[in-house]
């Protein structure tokens, strides 16, 4: 973002001249800031992966966790403001129960997105409350609808993906995403893709510590979104490795 | 005068034949056409198929007021539904709301109410939501004070899968030996058939021989 | 978890006088009309879809919970293939008896409860305990609102590997056991497993199962709110299962030897 407020940016119901919210602007800037995440829809599954920067080696090591379990076969991950994430997991677990008392069953996964897309983005449009600096992404499963992916930026505005990624490295991610056949890819394939890509965009020098963060929702895990299922997240680790080695070697020559 | 409070302060009631069965691609539905207050007859050509969306009918029984009220509501909130998630609703989705009402508000209200359709998820479908607020799909289901008398004709001569025409059958002759035999039911017979294309209304005469009539979508 | 009264309860009618009374429109002075009211407030609280008799029995490393598959209107048998034994996960059962309604309800709830069990992710599941418990909250709470929800459930499992049985009412009484029955098993099945379970000697699972089902056709034939087909429900260390529906194998022979009263 090249440009400055100038006096235009102090509230998110004020446009500029050249017709931006800055804002809004600037809480996709915290977004960008955060660790990478990506989610990866596969033939029969999604897969959530997220670089989970370590600041420091006093945390535990699950503390600030950015994959949640929204509801038995739907599964979020978060970019940016941790705490801001957090209010939209509670409010998307809300929408998932009421929707569940009402009509006997699991929310649709367009239903869940366009209800969380309006819910943000009501908050970019009034003076008294600043907008969310978090990004979402949605991963669901079922027999029905199959697999399928959101993702919902800090503006409101949201799309579906076969492949999507936010963060730090976000363009570096989707060009490693776009390289895929994503829609023929089998579990194994899609779950190693994630490891090797959060492994691959992790820069080295700027954060020094990661821990990759892996959840999936799918036909192999008995249509449930569950958060590190040890096989499949160690497939992932062991990709993300053997990616990493390769491409040190390749630094060597 | 003892007689008159009767039928004079009495509430509309359909003292009901209401009836719902699941075939190969859809549902049948059936009901009488007698509305009565007390002994009187209040409405001899009642419609006790209403409509919820193209697709999803319910039978009412019990309440008139009652039942057209939750009706009514259910109708309007799945048309909103319908709106925001540009999909048509599915039936098992429009019996869990009937039920939410019949079971929240069991002590205020009387009424007996089978939810069918068809959803392109389920295919043809029939939800039972008796007194208390329970719900229970069923293969086929009869409602209403007229159905005791046809719980045995129903018991011997339903079969699973029936042909469209044949369950058109057997809906029209137990709708009409419950109306021979209940003093609440009576009037002509009507029969909605609902399939993936929405619904045929039929009304049948209980006349002798009485015949098929098309009455319009 | 939502509080566990439906949003949907809030008055059918609010914002206006009493039915019968009028309306006090703005400008008017003086109190809007209403009818004295100088009752207190009826409920006609009971059951109307209800399930009969449910016989749960702990045996060596688990439990065993039968109920048939009826659920009656008044004295009509009108449902007639409704499970009333529900695994709720790995180490939790429970059997269902009175308002099915009322039942179904209150497993909505535990529905969505398994569900907030599973966004902790925590590897935590609901235990036998917990749901007992909980169960006992609810709906002595409910009692005491004079709106009790009309159920007798038992509740079995495993809980650290060791088998649990326990029972809970309409008014939130709870008791635990080794052998639980409700309704007229109360009368009919608890001798029978009594009879057993005094020997002291352990029961194994076929066995428990055997003898469970001897109830079921007790009870079939003198209780005229059963039917005869029912299913188990059995709790072990390793998993629950569904087990039936079976069906009593009647014996009527005795009608021969039948003459004159």
């Amino acid at each position: 973002m090249s440009s400055i407020g100038t006096g235009y940016d102090l509230s998110a119901s004020q446009f500029s001249p050249d017709g931006k919210v800055f804002q809004v602007n600037y809480a996709a800037k915290a977004v960008e800031k955060s660790g990478t995440v990506v989610g990866i829809r596969g033939k029969d599954c999604v897969v959530l992966a997220v670089e989970k920067i370590i600041t420091s080696p006093l945390y535990e090591e699950n503390a600030a966790s950015r994959i949640y379990t929204v509801d038995k076969n739907i599964g979020l991950v978060l970019s940016g403001l941790l705490a801001d994430g957090i209010k939209l997991l509670s409010i998307a677990r809300e929408e998932a129960t009421n929707y569940r008392m009402q009509f006997d069953r699991t929310i649709p996964l367009k239903i869940l997105n366009e209800r969380l897309s309006a819910y943000i983005h009501a908050y970019t449009l009034y003076s008294a409350v600043r907008p969310f600096g978090a990004a979402v992404i949605l991963a669901s499963w079922d027999e029905v609808n199959g697999a399928q992916l959101y993702k919902i930026e800090p503006s409101g505005s949201s799309f579906g993906y076969f492949g999507c990624a936010s963060g730090k490295a976000k363009q570096q991610a989707k060009t490693e995403l776009e390289k895929l056949d994503l829609k023929n890819m089998s579990t194994e394939e899609v779950v190693k893709n994630a490891g090797r890509i959060i492994y691959q965009v992790h820069d080295e020098l700027k954060d020094k510590e990661f821990k990759l963060e892996l959840s999936m929702v799918g036909k192999e895990v008995d249509g449930l979104h569950r958060i590190e299922p040890s096989i499949w997240y160690e497939m992932a680790i062991e990709a993300g490795n053997a990616a990493k080695k390769e491409d040190d070697s390749d630094n060597e020559v | 005068m003892v007689f008159e409070d009767d039928w004079m302060n009495a509430p509309h009631s359909t003292g009901t034949t209401i009836m719902a069965v699941e075939f190969d691609g859809g549902v049948v539905i059936g009901a009488d056409s007698r509305t009565s207050t007390g002994t009187y007859v209040a409405n001899r050509v009642t419609d006790k198929l209403t409509r919820i969306t193209d697709k999803i009918y319910c039978c009412r029984s019990g309440s008139a007021a009652d039942t057209q009220a939750v009706a009514d509501i259910v109708a309007y909130s799945l048309n909103y539904h319908e709106n925001q998630t540009g999909e048509e609703p599915l039936v098992a989705e429009a019996a869990s709301e009937f039920r939410n009402y019949c079971y929240n508000y069991r002590e205020s209200l009387l009424a007996g109410i089978i939810v069918a359709g068809w959803d392109e998820k389920l295919g043809g479908q029939v939800y039972s939501i008796p007194l208390g607020g329970m719900l229970l799909r069923q293969e086929v289901t009869i409602g209403g004070s007229g159905s005791s008398y046809v719980y045995g004709f129903i018991r011997e001569f339903f079969k699973k899968n029936m042909k469209k025409e044949d369950c058109v059958e057997f809906v029209k002759k137990t709708v009409q030996h419950a109306m021979y035999h209940d003093g609440s039911s009576g009037g002509v017979c009507r029969i909605g058939i609902i399939d993936k294309n929405g619904i045929e209304r039929r009304i049948y005469f209980a006349t002798d021989g009485g015949s098929a009539i098309q009455a319009g979508n | 978890m939502l509080p566990f009264n439906n949003g949907f309860a809030s008055p059918l009618w609010h914002n206006g006088p009493i039915p019968g009374g009028l309306y006090n429109f703005p400008g008017h002075n003086g109190p809007a009309s209403q009818p004295k009211k100088d009752y207190g407030v009826q409920r006609a609280s009971q059951p109307i879809t209800t399930g009969t008799s449910v016989v749960g029995l702990k045996f060596d490393g688990g439990v065993v919970i039968a109920a048939d598959n009826l659920v009656s209107y008044g004295s009509m048998a009108r449902f007639q293939d409704v499970q009333r034994v529900f695994n709720i996960n790995n180490k939790t059962v429970v059997g269902a008896g009175g308002d099915f309604a009322d039942f179904q309800c209150i497993k909505r709830y535990i529905d969505q409860k398994i569900i907030d069990d599973m966004c902790y992710a925590d590897e935590y599941e609901m235990k036998p305990k917990s749901l007992y418990n909980w169960l006992t909250r609810i709906l002595y709470t409910k009692r005491s609102k004079f709106e009790p929800l009309w159920v007798d459930i038992v509740v079995g499992g495993v809980e650290d590997g060791v088998p649990f049985l326990g029972h809970v009412d309409l008014r939130g009484r709870s008791y635990q056991d080794d052998v639980i029955a409700t309704g007229f098993g109360k009368h009919l099945a608890l001798p029978l497993l009594r009879e057993r379970t005094e020997t002291g000697k352990p029961i194994g699972r076929d066995e428990a199962i055997a003898l469970v089902k001897k109830c079921m056709e007790v009870l079939f034939y003198r209780d005229c709110r059963a039917s005869p087909n029912f299913t188990i429900s059995v709790c072990t260390k390793e998993k629950a299962e569904i087990l039936g529906p079976f069906k009593v194998s009647q014996n009527w022979e005795l009608a021969k030897s039948v003459e004159g009263y």
